[in-house]
């Protein structure tokens, strides 16, 4: 939209434009560029499938087929139903209790030298080796796999509330003063609207987290969901359809991620809704 | 307009003088600041502000202004002496007391509506009465059709002027204001004196104002209180009684005026040669 604009003031500033600039401004037209970075993707992904790159790696409109079929025959939809289950609850888990933590942390010195390191140490680890140690704990269960989000999602949800709290203006902190806001709506009122931003930064890149945790655990702990169909297929070298349930999971986050974005403009940051 | 203002303001101070001298409502006893590190930004400032009048604290950058200022609002804490406000020691901030802020201190993610509101909202008050007189101030900042706007699209000038309507609206006594028009340009901001000066001249408040520039000092103010650097000290309090019959521009060829501003100037010069 900037960019639409950007190119829009330039065209009317210059009403005599040579139709060189009008080709430029036409070819950087944003959409256009858009269009062209996922055609550029999906035409490397075509040729690479055609070389053929390995005969595991099927062609773009092979994958696409399976993506339909399984759409349609409703494979997606029972795989999803599974998946989302550990996901929708370690996510409400992490995006509460993980939200409340940086934020605590973001306000009390004690609770950032106890939790910070905690965290920090956390989101070093390398997640896919413990998700396996998880089932000594848990068992093979439901709870295993609400474990394995939890685990991926909660470190960057908790540093990022965190940093947007402890990041607030001094400024506006010294004005709600000014105007004798109470230490609840100074939190409520200014705090937590100017660490919106990160903190929803935080819950998305948390949520996509959280997806990796739940496939992870469906590959590595017990098959079931998204993560079976990926197995399933690839045991069937049926990779179309391998490809397809990645290619679905990718789709999945993105739009999650884009509905997230929508729900932070709508509470917090009405003046973001126009920009 | 300005000589109206002038006029008034003046004659309100003489109604609430006592010994020919007005009462005063702020009182700033010997206070000290020293920062952590033992930086010594204030050492022992006094000086009092009579009501109803408009008091300028000015003084070269680094010598306290602000903290005093803020000191007054109760957002600094002296480490000696002690500010009384309408005979009460300053322990924070108080619903007599609004600050303005120099980079206006606006809530991005609120409305123009909402942020001139939010002292109000702060205090409880219910959403239709608040939004209600919110409108009112706005158009008295002729930025009627700008409450739906946020402050990222507006001018400095008008953000300077969102910040004043928050602090008229939740009615305090006394109005603090921290080099408010360093952030405008300087046609707004000969504008913005001669608004201020009306302003007052209908709401009969009591005002500090900080600022650095001397010609703005002696337009505005009853008073003048020189703060000096290295700790800031009070050097001198000037009173440049100006005749303000006459049009913003006559007042600034007024010799009264000019001789006021090189009075100050020169003392400060004194200062800043040493």
């Amino acid at each position: 939209m900037t960019g639409s604009d950007v190119a829009a003031a330039a065209a009317g500033a210059q009403p005599r434009a040579s139709g060189r600039d009008r080709r430029v401004a036409a070819i950087t037209h944003p959409w256009l560029l858009r269009v062209a970075s996922i055609a550029l993707v999906f035409g490397l992904w075509e040729l690479g499938g055609a070389i053929p790159v390995s005969i595991a790696f099927p062609r773009f409109s092979a994958t696409i087929g399976a993506f339909a079929e399984m759409l349609a025959d409703g494979t997606f939809a029972a795989a999803y139903s599974q998946t989302i289950r550990p996901l929708a609850v370690g996510v409400a888990l992490t995006g509460f209790g993980g939200i409340l933590a940086g934020i605590v942390m973001g306000l009390s010195p004690r609770a950032r030298w106890f939790g910070l390191p905690i965290f920090i140490i956390l989101q070093a680890a390398p997640s896919a080796a413990i998700v396996p140690l998880i089932t000594f704990l848990y068992g093979i269960g439901f709870a295993a796999k609400v474990f394995a989000v939890v685990l991926l999602s909660t470190p960057v949800i908790v540093l990022n509330s965190y940093r947007g709290i402890s990041d607030t203006p001094r400024l506006l902190l010294e004005m709600s003063d000014a105007f004798l806001a109470s230490r609840w709506q100074r939190i409520w009122k200014v705090v937590l609207p100017a660490a919106s931003g990160l903190i929803f930064a935080g819950l998305r890149l948390g949520v996509a987290q959280g997806f990796t945790g739940a496939i992870l655990a469906e590959l590595l702990i017990t098959p079931t969901g998204v993560g079976d169909l990926i197995t399933y297929h690839r045991s069937l070298a049926e990779y179309d359809h391998m490809f397809a349930a990645i290619l679905s999971i990718i789709v999945f986050a993105s739009v999650t991620i884009t509905l997230l974005q929508h729900v932070e403009h709508r509470i917090f940051r009405g003046d973001r809704r126009v920009a | 307009m300005t000589d109206h203002a002038g006029k008034s303001v003046r004659a309100d101070a003489a109604a609430a003088s006592v010994d020919g001298g007005p009462e005063p409502v702020i009182r700033v006893v010997d206070v000290a600041k020293e920062y952590p590190g033992g930086v010594q930004a204030l050492g022992g400032v006094s000086f009092d502000v009579p009501a109803g009048e408009l008091t300028s604290i000015i003084g070269p950058s680094g010598c306290g202004k602000t903290t005093t200022l803020k000191m007054i609002a109760g957002l600094v804490e002296p480490t000696a002496g002690q500010i009384l406000v309408q005979d009460r020691v300053v322990r924070g901030p108080g619903p007599e007391r609004a600050f303005v802020f120099q980079d206006f201190a606006l809530m991005p993610w609120a409305t123009v509506l909402r942020n001139v509101a939010f002292g109000l909202e702060l205090r409880g008050v219910p959403r239709k009465r608040r939004e209600a007189i919110a409108r009112e101030h706005i158009a008295r900042i002729n930025l009627t059709g700008f409450e739906q706007a946020y402050p990222h699209q507006l001018s400095g000038g008008m953000r300077q002027r969102v910040g004043l309507a928050r602090a008229l609206a939740v009615d305090a006594d006394i109005l603090l204001m921290d080099e408010p028009f360093a952030s405008v340009d300087e046609q707004i901001r000969r504008k913005f004196q001669e608004d201020l000066l009306m302003l007052l001249s209908e709401e009969h408040k009591t005002v500090v104002f900080v600022t650095h520039s001397i010609e703005e000092a002696v337009y505005v103010s009853d008073q003048i209180v020189i703060l000096t650097r290295g700790p800031g000290r009070v050097s001198k309090v000037v009173r440049p009684e100006i005749e303000r019959d006459g049009s913003p521009d006559e007042i600034r060829r007024n010799p009264g005026y000019l001789d006021a501003v090189e009075h100050i100037w020169s003392d400060l010069r004194s200062y800043l040669e040493t």
